[in-house]
């Protein structure tokens, strides 16, 4: 998606603005320090499931908000899958119009509350940060997205952004994840009717069985959909499409465009002798029943879940490190993270790795399972497992993890959580005729508009990407809610 | 064994169907609504619950996640019968647990929280001879349209019902209805044959060619019904009903070892080659959570009045 630098640049020539760079000189702005986010003690937050980060308070805001230079041409933008205007936002939290701020995120971002939360800032607008190349920390532009949302959220003030007139066109999501969603939103603006079907009872995807509710409160996510709903976006629940609906289904009841965004959905395992064991997860089974099912308030919740006293987590992924913080919030004794790189090369974020430590957990890198024994009752005991070297770097740039002959042992474990990443779900590409899959299963998309082979149909999202993050996905749904807009218009 | 007054009880129950009447508008109305309950036995019980999507898509072999409310857990449960016309689907349902009971104690005009499906793969049917459909207790339910379905295309079909005692053999009528012979045993002999399942099915094996096997029921059946058939080379199916989540390949709760291969029951499945399953890991992971289900049951049964 290409910066509108001209209608940044008008943004920025506003009378306030202007006289808000003057405020105080660059010099006096880069001399701040970037703020810290204050958090529960690990000890405390281990206790239950409260969110760990507990969010700026206002002075802490605007004084981070005044170390922003606004920039003329602002670098970070482009760091954004969404093209957020972030020194626009950011001057509003300094002129204490908080209001205003989330109104502007809002223009570009559907869920800036969660985007606040669980967004990589670090490689993205955060490293675009001009303050990178002055050896500074950069503008802390993720913790202001979040104080902007949560300030529109808690003084129970959400604003509904200019909205063009109905067009009565139904246009379908399926999925409710973050790609869905942010399609909604756009499309919804651009006054289409928009019906979001999902499979599971609850909306939002991985927002709802994937991330925990201590990185990512649901009162959050609620309140995401409940925006929606106000912008006229209908929710149907416990829709399986291909199975309860077809799109043929769908088009009979006046459907003229779609956007599929049902997710990475599917497991992966790695297929080494007694994996079926009883205590053996998935990360999805695993953080599924605790954070959509609530298995950690059973038996007041009827789902149940093995509480395990040593916990391993196989593999070095924000989903990984969701898992393990899960398993210690759930009692564990000793939980582990086993992965077959060294930390450096770990997917996850920084401050997951951080809070996994400061909570207890213990890293076992370069460290592969290769087989799970369990009891006569089938329940996992011990793993086997063996260390590993590091060799050339492979694609990925990484380097590849080598086996070390003969150092094979055992650790003792009553339950592990497989969080090896996951594979598309097979379920909406099988059942819709003509639709381009690769051979790792993700659908064929036109990069630039994310339309399919089928010109009605587009996809983004981890069924594209395959498994990547919540705000890449929100990009694919922007870019599609456009297309596909182009298209209907065209259509016409 | 079952008390006196259970049975009394029972009696009173059995096949005193209550109905409401069928809706004409969806607006503003609970989805899911419960429109008949029957108790087919002590234990089981049968509901027609309104499905418009679902009662239109569905095949036999299929089946839905229900939750009951909003503690409640996502547990698969096979489509028994479905009504294109009324909009509805039938659920047969043992109480052995909280979720089971929670379901059974529903009434007509109560509504399910949550529905979804059809989930996995329809049955293969097709015309191929003779076929010998085997339910083991509540495996009867879900037998019960495969079984109808084998004959309406052109099969000869014989059926084998197994049941611990009489009281708790379902079906029996509804299946008689099309069944070419329906042979019943029981453990204790109180109705039809004495013994296990697997004797009334070696009969019909000796006595005449077979071309396919549909066993159902309680996994340790299951396992014994496929290496009898296994014997007498016959290909069988087998319709397995394992713990799931969310019953759509994402989580992998239900997976199991067929033919050396890990295998998601809810998208790969239900059915498989019966002389391929690991049954013994099976039965292992059905007892997952046996601890918990206990704690669980128990705390409910307590806050009953």
């Amino acid at each position: 998606m290409a910066v509108n630098f001209q209608e940044l640049g008008a943004d920025r020539n506003q009378e306030w603005r202007n006289e808000m760079r003057t405020r105080l000189s660059a010099k006096e702005r880069s001399n701040l320090p970037r703020v810290k986010m204050p958090e529960m003690g690990p000890m405390e937050r281990i206790l239950g499931f409260m969110e760990v980060n507990v969010g700026l308070n206002e002075d802490a805001a605007v004084l981070e908000s005044q170390r922003c230079l606004d920039c003329s041409t602002p670098s970070c933008i482009s760091g954004c899958p969404v093209n957020i205007n972030i020194p626009g936002f950011i001057k509003l939290i300094e002129k204490k119009d908080f209001l205003a701020a989330a109104r502007k995120l809002k223009e570009t971002n559907a869920l800036p509350a969660v985007c606040g939360r669980v967004c990589p800032q670090e490689i993205q607008c955060e490293a675009q940060c001009i303050y990178h190349k002055m050896k500074k920390a950069p503008v802390a532009i993720g913790y202001l997205e979040r104080f902007a949302s949560d300030c529109e959220r808690l003084a129970g003030n959400i604003s509904i952004p200019p909205m063009k007139t109905g067009n009565q066109i139904k246009v379908a999501a399926i999925g409710s994840g973050p790609a869905s969603l942010t399609f909604a939103g756009e499309m919804a603006k651009s006054g289409y009717r928009v019906t979001v079907f999902e499979a599971l009872h609850e909306l939002a995807g991985v927002l709802s069985y994937g991330i925990p509710e201590f990185r990512l409160p649901k009162s959050i996510v609620r309140s995401e959909i409940a925006y929606l709903e106000k912008l006229g976006v209908v929710f149907e629940k416990n829709v399986i499409v291909g199975k309860t609906l077809t799109i043929e289904d769908m088009k009979k009841q006046g459907f003229q465009g779609f956007f599929i965004g049902s997710g990475a959905g599917l497991p992966k395992f790695m297929h080494i002798p007694g994996e079926n064991a009883i205590g053996v997860y998935s990360s999805n089974e695993y953080l599924t029943r605790v954070n959509l099912m609530k298995a950690y308030q059973f038996p007041h919740y009827d789902t149940p879940i093995v509480l395990g006293k040593r916990v391993a987590v196989i593999g070095g992924g924000n989903t990984a490190m969701d898992s393990v913080r899960v398993a210690i919030r759930l009692g564990a004794e000793k939980a582990m993270i086993v992965y077959r790189r060294s930390e450096q090369e770990m997917p996850a974020r920084i401050e997951e790795i951080h809070h996994a430590k400061e909570e207890g957990v213990e890293f076992l890198t370069l460290t592969n399972p290769v087989e799970y024994i369990s009891d006569a009752d089938g329940r996992v005991r011990q793993m086997k497992v063996q260390k590993m070297g590091l060799g050339a770097a492979d694609d990925s740039g990484r380097k590849r993890p080598v086996v070390i002959p003969g150092s094979e042992y055992t650790i003792d474990v009553d339950t592990v959580v497989v969080g090896v990443g996951t594979d598309p779900n097979p379920l909406i590409p099988r059942t819709i005729q003509g639709l381009e899959v690769t051979k790792w299963g993700t659908i064929v998309v036109n990069e630039e508009t994310m339309q399919t082979a089928l010109p009605e149909i587009f996809a983004g999202g981890d069924i594209v990407r395959g498994g990547a993050t919540v705000i890449l996905a929100m990009g694919d749904g922007k870019k599609a809610a456009e297309s596909l807009h182009d298209y209907l218009q065209q259509k016409k | 064994m079952i008390e006196k007054n259970a049975v009394a009880g029972h009696d009173k129950l059995h096949f005193k169907t209550q109905f409401v009447t069928v809706r004409q508008t969806w607006e503003d109305d609970p989805m899911n609504k419960i429109v008949a309950k029957e108790m087919l036995s002590e234990n089981v019980v049968k509901l027609v619950v309104e499905a418009p999507q679902i009662s239109q898509k569905q095949s036999p072999g299929q089946f839905v996640i229900v939750r009951t409310d909003d503690r409640g857990e996502r547990i698969p449960l096979t489509i028994a019968d479905a009504d294109k016309e009324k909009m509805t689907i039938t659920l047969i349902i043992q109480k052995v647990g909280t979720s089971s009971h929670k379901m059974a104690n529903l009434d007509p005009g109560d509504s399910l929280l949550d529905i979804s499906g059809p989930l996995g793969k329809p049955t293969h049917i097709e015309k191929v001879g003779t076929v010998v459909a085997c339910g083991g207790g509540v495996g009867i339910a879900p037998l019960y349209p495969i079984a109808r379905a084998f004959k309406e295309i052109g099969n000869k079909l014989i059926t084998v019902l197994g049941a611990r005692n009489r009281e708790l053999l379902i079906l029996e009528k509804e299946m008689a209805v099309f069944a070419d012979e329906m042979i019943v045993m029981t453990d204790d002999g109180s109705y039809g044959e004495k013994g296990l399942i697997t004797v009334g099915i070696e009969k019909v094996l000796l006595r005449e060619p077979v071309h396919l096997a549909v066993a159902i029921g309680p996994a340790v059946m299951m396992k014994f019904v496929a290496l009898l058939t296994k014997k007498y080379d016959i290909p069988t199916i087998a319709s397995l009903n394992t713990i799931m989540v969310d019953g759509t390949g994402m989580c992998g709760a239900c997976r199991v070892t067929v033919g050396g291969k890990t295998k998601f029951v809810c998208v790969d499945g239900p059915e498989f080659d019966a002389h391929e399953i690991d049954y013994d890991e099976m039965l292992k992971r059905l007892n997952t959570y046996k601890k918990e289900e206990q704690v669980s049951y128990d705390g409910y049964l307590k806050s009953l009045p």
